[in-house]
């Protein structure tokens, strides 16, 4: 794809999977009760119910969380300088996972349990850094994914815990269904209450994404072109786990797609973060809301938006890795 | 001097045959076919789960050593008192927390009895706890059909053979009364029921699975047709698709809010108030635990689904249940809590 002809193709692209996510569902809506029911003509009121409380809110919010994902995934990608790094490297996602599971176990309402996600996910990096700044400074980015990895596992400690003192029957399929993601619950109220945090995580990532780029060449050149960067790098951590946070309340773990979109983005884009981000984060929108659509069709039953993006991811990221180096390289 | 050396002679006889009572035991044969051999008359009994713990509460309550987990404030008023303290000893057998074997030994109970799901896993669960406690560990099939059977062995079991046989003849009776409802409303006028759990209502339990049985017994159409045999998830939407005529739900905050909430509007059952919540205390009327507290449920869920034909007076109905099973006879008031909490917007 030549780089002139990929953001006309990418819009059409997601404009081609909205339109998808809004005509695709176990109710039965042909093109055109959808497309009446848009202008405000609806067949009948049922469908009115149907697309404006229950479709499309899926759809805005399985585009928004796809897309905040994977920008947050290109970021971390980036500004770690590891093409493995994913959104939830430095525990946000387990962080954000025990918030939740633990307000499963209280028998919360749904709102707190997000609200009790979001607070953890952000604590869970607020911590990561106190202790990295502590031990070595936030200069040394593999210390910084250590101390991650040491409270993601001490966070899902924690949700093994909490799973095992959970009602079996009752509280524990709940638990085990939140920590595979899912959208299946998500109300117009759920996507009012996570907008704010994800526009305002993201606002910085693309107004700052040619500064961000530099910290990809290391921090000694990124000075030299005038970057400090270590501030950068922390700004761009805040921002990313702001927006992975607030996806990860309403919508639960959903693995792979901050990891995967990135190096499906960087294939059309190549590695900078600049011509990357608008790509990932129309990629993002777009994948997840075909995959969110597939799960409320494949079966009677939800399925997990975990296992569909796991099955897509593994296969892809295989071959990705097969495909060696290449599509890092400058 | 006599009559005391009589007196003496006297207790001593007594306490030899107590202990040899004690000690008697006789061979029974358990649902997994495993020859066990039981106390005749067991004095301490362990539940391994919750099921097996109603089914116990109902026949032999002084036998219990504990419950699987503790009684909430709510269940407190419809269990007998003897046994609202028994301390929580956790389970031994399902899904979930796994009970410390020494918590186990500590109750010193000469039997463990599971109710529920008969597989090879549970049959050597059985057979491994067994050899390692020392302790008889007697499993038996938890099916809904089967209650009346089972009543009548483990009150035998129990050495409650005539609170087996009141207990079983009340279950025949239930399930005769089910057919004779049934047998006078043609497949077409059964309603097709959706069974809501969880604050959002789209957790739910499919046709076929332990948990819905009881609406498939009552001849209500399950719409989740197909699901893993316990709980699933569903979209709102799915619940649209399949409209609903009824909805039955165990969750108090569901039942209160799904009049208010949007994705639920329009469904049959929501437009016509034919939303129902299921009592809950002391055990659920629905499933948790799915044991012989799913008797009353049936009765109750004849009521909401044939309101017309069947003809269920469901307070007197609870009122003998609750006597009859749990020891206790509710009052007017705490009818009220009970039935009046599955009348929403009434």
């Amino acid at each position: 794809m030549s780089e002139r002809a990929a953001p006309p193709l990418l819009a059409l692209g997601l404009a081609g999977a909205l339109a998808a996510g809004a005509m695709l569902g176990p109710y039965p809506l042909s093109p055109v009760d959808v497309a009446d029911t848009l202008i405000g003509r609806p067949p009948d009121p049922q469908a009115a119910i149907v697309l404006w409380n229950i479709r499309l809110p899926r759809v805005v919010a399985a585009a928004l969380i796809g897309a905040a994902l994977a920008a947050a995934g290109a970021a971390y990608q980036t500004v770690f300088r590891n093409p493995l790094v994913a959104p939830d490297i430095l525990g946000v996602s387990q962080g954000a996972g025990l918030g939740a599971v633990l307000g499963i176990l209280l028998g919360l309402p749904v709102l707190a349990i997000q609200l009790m996600g979001f607070a953890f996910g952000i604590g869970t990096i607020g911590l990561v850094m106190a202790i990295a700044l502590a031990l070595r400074g936030l200069g040394q980015v593999l210390v910084v994914v250590l101390c991650g990895m040491a409270v993601a596992a001490l966070a899902g400690a924690g949700i093994s815990l909490v799973k095992l003192m959970a009602d079996p029957d009752d509280q524990l399929p709940a638990i085990t269904f939140w920590l595979m993601g899912s959208l299946a619950g998500i109300k117009q109220a759920d996507v009012a209450a996570a907008l704010p945090a994800i526009v305002a995580g993201l606002l910085p990532l693309i107004a700052l994404r040619w500064r961000i780029g530099l910290l990809a060449l290391g921090d000694d050149e990124a000075r030299t072109l005038g970057v400090e960067a270590g501030r950068l790098r922390l700004l761009v951590i805040l921002s990313a786990t702001l927006v992975t946070a607030a996806a990860v309340s309403v919508a639960g773990v959903i693995g792979w797609v901050g990891l995967m979109v990135p190096h499906m983005a960087r294939l059309i884009t190549g590695p900078r973060f600049d011509r990357l981000l608008p790509v990932a984060l129309a990629m993002g929108a777009a994948l997840m809301v075909l995959v969110d659509a597939a799960a409320r069709s494949i079966a009677q039953q939800e399925v997990p938006l975990g296992i569909l993006t796991a099955v897509l991811g593994g296969p892809l990221f295989l071959w990705l890795l097969a495909r060696g180096g290449r599509t890092w390289a400058e | 001097m006599m009559r005391l050396r009589l007196t003496a002679l006297m207790a001593g006889a007594l306490a030899l045959a107590a202990a040899a009572l004690a000690a008697e035991t006789r061979t029974i044969t358990d649902a997994t076919g495993r020859q066990i051999e039981v106390p005749a008359d067991p004095r301490r009994v362990f539940a391994a789960g919750p099921p097996a713990a109603t089914l116990l509460y109902a026949l032999k309550p002084d036998a219990m050593v504990g419950w699987p987990r503790a009684p909430g404030a709510e269940d407190l008023p419809f269990l007998r008192p003897e046994t609202r303290d028994l301390p929580a000893l956790g389970r031994l057998t399902g899904k979930g927390d796994t009970v410390n074997l020494e918590v186990l030994l500590s109750a010193r109970p000469d039997l463990i009895v599971d109710y529920g799901t008969v597989t090879a896993t549970y049959r050597d669960l059985a057979r491994r706890v067994q050899a390692q406690t020392g302790t008889p560990y007697a499993l038996i099939d938890g099916s809904l059909p089967t209650i009346p059977a089972t009543l009548r062995t483990l009150g035998d079991l129990l050495a409650e053979p005539e609170r087996g046989e009141t207990l079983a003849a009340y279950a025949e009776a239930t399930f005769a009364e089910i057919d004779a409802i049934l047998a006078a409303i043609p497949e077409d006028r059964r309603p097709s029921v959706y069974l809501a759990r969880g604050p959002e209502g789209i957790e739910t339990a499919a046709r076929g699975s332990i948990n819905a049985e009881i609406i498939d017994r009552v001849g209500g159409r399950n719409v989740v047709a197909a699901g893993p045999d316990g709980l699933a998830t569903v979209s709102p939407e799915q619940v649209q698709a399949c409209a609903p005529e009824v909805i039955v739900t165990i969750d108090a905050d569901f039942a209160a809010h799904v009049g208010t909430m949007p994705e639920w509007q329009g469904i049959p059952a929501v437009r016509d108030g034919r939303v129902y919540l299921a009592p809950s205390a002391p055990f659920g009327f629905i499933d948790s635990p799915p044991s012989v507290n799913r008797l009353i449920g049936l009765k109750w869920l004849a009521d909401k689904l044939y309101p017309e034909e069947a003809r269920i007076d469901i307070e007197a109905e609870v009122a003998r249940f609750y006597t009859l099973f749990y020891g206790v006879t509710p009052d007017r008031a705490a009818l009220d809590g009970l039935l009046g909490a599955g009348h929403p917007g009434e």
